[in-house]
């Protein structure tokens, strides 16, 4: 059902565990529907210089979340927030129709944290 | 890699001698049981000795009361809409309880919505037990029938069928138990436990796919609901699957032989298990009633993680088992047995079944009991709950 990229990344996670004073972090997601995804990243010169995550959910709901911060890593915040849901599962060679819903979470994860970044900026400046 | 099979509960291995007993039927007894010929009396043959073999695992009065249906889900339906609507002159009310397979619960919701009839959900506690008074309290003038099932197919609670069925007697209502997940994995006697209907599937134990059976005592009116042949007495038209009845009945003939003595066996496997995952896991929910519970049960939910997601991990170290957590059930939410015991949505989602028979050995116990730990361990330090519990 899953494909073998998608297994890879449930497999083996990357960017998995928790940050030290990250400049931004959300969680999107409820216990309730049974997907929680928390990402955090650290920002330096307008680029993500590291990002971690946190998943509760089924197998697409963590290789989402791996793969986005894959995806992520390295690009300018604008960059990042151009990334999609669609783009996140594609590069996963696709999910079950059913299960698209999860990877909508891994791109919203990613831009609350953009966003918390810039908000934490705009208070201290 | 090695190989664990515990999902005996979705479906279980085909014991070789039924396989066996099948094959004349494909090979050369091929003939049409309903067929003047040679080739049609020796099918015929096999059917009713595979009949008198169903009869005598659920001791019913006669082989006749056994109709051959295509599994559980049929049979299911058959004894409620085949039942309700040959009888709906005399009520519209139904009982049955909130934790029934799909089976059970959408012909009765079909009827709500469909037919008018009402019906009465029963809840359970939080083992997963409907309480006789509840039940005796359900009962209405125009109840005409009750459906409770014997042993739940997730967390393995068996109901006190035998209190139900006789409070529905005193009431003059019939009693149907869908037995799917209980005949030929535990004693099941129809007339000691008063039944009116039961519905059992061959694949449950060890028989093959896509054949099951209706016993329905005699007297009991039903509309059938395939229409097209004069079949099983006018009650199920369509040729009968006579490789699969014949499969149904050797296995039930095998089910049969020292059932108690494989219950033991299976029960002391399960209680290994319960008890080897309790001591070595933490922040668990052990799930259904701890000695009124099905031979080769096993049900928990292990709190921060979701049941997808550890099938997937148990299934990378060669083990096979299920889950009621939503990605598994095909909806959003999680199972409705689940729910009806108490839990919470996130707990349910990280519930996991493994289901034994006869054909695990207890190597294969050490084994899961040896990789559970771990796997729960992983998953729980890549969840966001457990972080912020911990905090």
């Amino acid at each position: 059902m899953y494909s073998e990229k998608v297994m890879n990344h449930f497999t083996n996670p990357r960017n998995m565990g928790d940050m030290e004073n990250p400049d931004g972090k959300a969680q999107v997601g409820n216990p309730t529907c049974g997907d929680i995804m928390e990402i955090a990243i650290k920002v330096e010169d307008n680029r993500i210089s590291d990002i971690r995550f946190k998943t509760f959910g089924c197998g697409a709901a963590v290789a989402t979340s791996s793969m986005v911060t894959e995806m992520a890593k390295g690009k300018t915040l604008e960059e990042a927030e151009q990334l999609t849901n669609k783009t996140v599962a594609e590069a996963l060679d696709g999910l079950p129709p059913v299960k698209m819903h999860c990877s909508n979470l891994a791109a919203d994860a990613l831009h609350k944290a953009i966003q918390d970044y810039r908000e934490k900026q705009k208070k201290e400046g | 890699m090695k190989s664990v099979y515990m999902d005996n509960g979705a479906t279980t291995r085909t014991h070789p001698e039924v396989l066996k007993a099948m094959e004349p039927y494909f090979l050369e007894n091929y003939g049409n049981p309903s067929s003047v010929h040679s080739f049609g009396r020796d099918a015929l043959q096999g059917i009713e000795k595979a009949r008198e073999q169903v009869r005598k695992l659920i001791n019913a009065r006669d082989p006749q009361e056994i109709i051959f249906t295509s599994g559980g889900t049929e049979s299911d339906n058959l004894a409620i809409i085949g039942f309700a609507m040959a009888n709906r002159k005399k009520g519209k009310h139904i009982i049955t309880s909130a934790i029934e397979h799909h089976g059970v619960l959408h012909p009765c919701e079909y009827l709500e919505k469909e037919m008018g009839f009402s019906v009465t959900y029963l809840p359970v506690d939080k083992t997963g037990m409907v309480a006789v008074e509840d039940f005796q309290k359900a009962i209405r003038e125009d109840t005409i029938m009750a459906s409770i099932m014997m042993g739940n197919n997730e967390i393995g609670t068996v109901q006190p069928i035998k209190e139900l069925a006789e409070a529905s007697k005193d009431r003059g209502v019939v009693f149907h138990t869908d037995a799917v997940q209980a005949v030929g994995n535990m004693p099941v006697d129809v007339q000691d436990l008063g039944i009116d209907m039961l519905s059992l599937s061959a694949h449950k134990f060890h028989g093959p796919k896509g054949v099951g059976a209706l016993f329905v005592r005699k007297g009991i009116k039903l509309h059938p609901h395939m229409h097209g042949g004069a079949q099983e007495k006018n009650r199920r038209g369509s040729t009968h699957n006579t490789t699969g009845i014949i499969g149904l009945g050797k296995a039930a003939e095998i089910a049969g032989k020292n059932l108690p003595e494989k219950v033991e066996k299976i029960t002391r496997l399960r209680d290994k298990l319960i008890q080897g995952i309790e001591e070595n896991i933490d922040e668990i929910v052990f799930n259904g009633h701890r000695e009124k519970r099905l031979p080769g049960n096993v049900n928990f939910c292990f709190r921060y993680i979701e049941g997808e997601s550890l099938l997937l991990s148990l299934d990378l170290e060669g083990i096979a088992a299920s889950s009621g957590s939503a990605c598994t059930s095909g909806s959003l939410d999680p199972s409705h047995v689940l729910l009806a015991t108490g839990l919470s949505h996130e707990v349910a989602h990280g519930s996991l079944r493994l289901t034994l028979s006869l054909f695990n050995e207890e190597e294969e116990v050490d084994y899961i009991i040896e990789r559970l730990p771990g796997i729960v361990d992983k998953l729980r330090q890549m969840s966001p709950l457990y972080q912020s519990k911990r905090k």
